[in-house]
């Protein structure tokens, strides 16, 4: 993808979803688009959709307790190096009001005590270059950035023992 | 949830008729291979070959679906594409699973 197909002004996309896992389909499928249309390749456009998944599954399952009316603002910019996703929600807080820590899950184990949850927070740590959570008012806000050159081909940046 | 069984036994083949294995479909997607799976095959091989997208929740559902296997039989997975292959590596679970780049490299190794 050569960088002159990057659009240089940034893309602005805001959206309102409900706290369910089709309403978040929906949402990633349409930051998809806006990114693919700033010229983000697809690669780093399967990053923040991957990212911006775990962070709305969490909304859903955990600050909503997987209550269908709970509603969740998305606000995306995408530029040519970063694409900044804010979210917004009035669910239950994180707990301690805090970002969880994310640790690697250690999967040299037997079989039958493999996890089957748990890498949510992994990834996104990972994968975003800075995240910001902060609690005012009764409302959670998320900031996620994701850097475009870190993750333009699908090998860049997956090394997980940091 | 669209599973297809392209080879019987053994190994026997699952085709994931689907372009994401997410949150929306972890569930579905656990008791549809639970019930395809065949008692008699030694290895269940899934092929992803048409599975653009996994997120955490798609993941747990496959580590499920391996659990849920009897002691003598093993799942492994074929045909990954670039973002589920990136996850499995990122969570090191490509140590876990034997992973083939093809669905035809997964039918040409003998059952162990």
């Amino acid at each position: 993808m050569a960088d002159s197909q990057v659009t240089a002004t940034p893309m602005i996309f805001e959206t309102e979803l409900a706290s369910t896992s089709q309403d978040v389909r929906g949402a990633l499928d349409s930051v998809s688009g806006v990114l693919g249309l700033s010229g983000w390749n697809a690669a780093a456009c399967g990053v923040v959709e991957l990212v911006l998944a775990e962070a709305l599954n969490n909304i859903v399952e955990h600050a909503y307790r997987d209550c269908p009316d709970g509603h969740i603002v998305l606000r995306l910019r995408a530029g040519a190096e970063f694409a900044d996703l804010t979210l917004h929600d009035r669910g239950s807080a994180m707990p301690d009001f805090r970002l969880p820590a994310g640790r690697f899950v250690d999967v040299g184990v037997r079989c039958e005590d493999l996890p089957e949850g748990g890498f949510g927070w992994y990834l996104i740590r990972t994968l975003a270059e800075d995240i910001c959570y902060t609690r005012e008012n009764d409302r959670n806000r998320l900031e996620l950035r994701i850097c475009r050159h870190t993750h333009d081909d699908f090998h860049g940046a997956e090394n997980p023992r940091r | 949830m669209h599973l297809t069984v392209t080879q019987a036994s053994d190994p026997q083949i699952i085709r994931v008729e689907e372009g994401r294995i997410d949150s929306a479909v972890a569930i579905q997607f656990k008791d549809a291979v639970r019930t395809q799976v065949s008692p008699d095959a030694a290895r269940v091989v899934l092929d992803l070959g048409a599975v653009d997208f996994i997120d955490s929740s798609g993941l747990g559902a496959i580590v499920a679906a391996m659990k849920a296997l009897q002691k003598h039989q093993r799942l492994d997975l074929a045909a990954l594409r670039p973002m589920v292959d990136k996850v499995f590596r990122m969570t090191r679970m490509d140590t876990i699973f034997v992973i083939h780049d093809t669905v035809e490299t997964a039918r040409g190794e003998a059952a162990h």
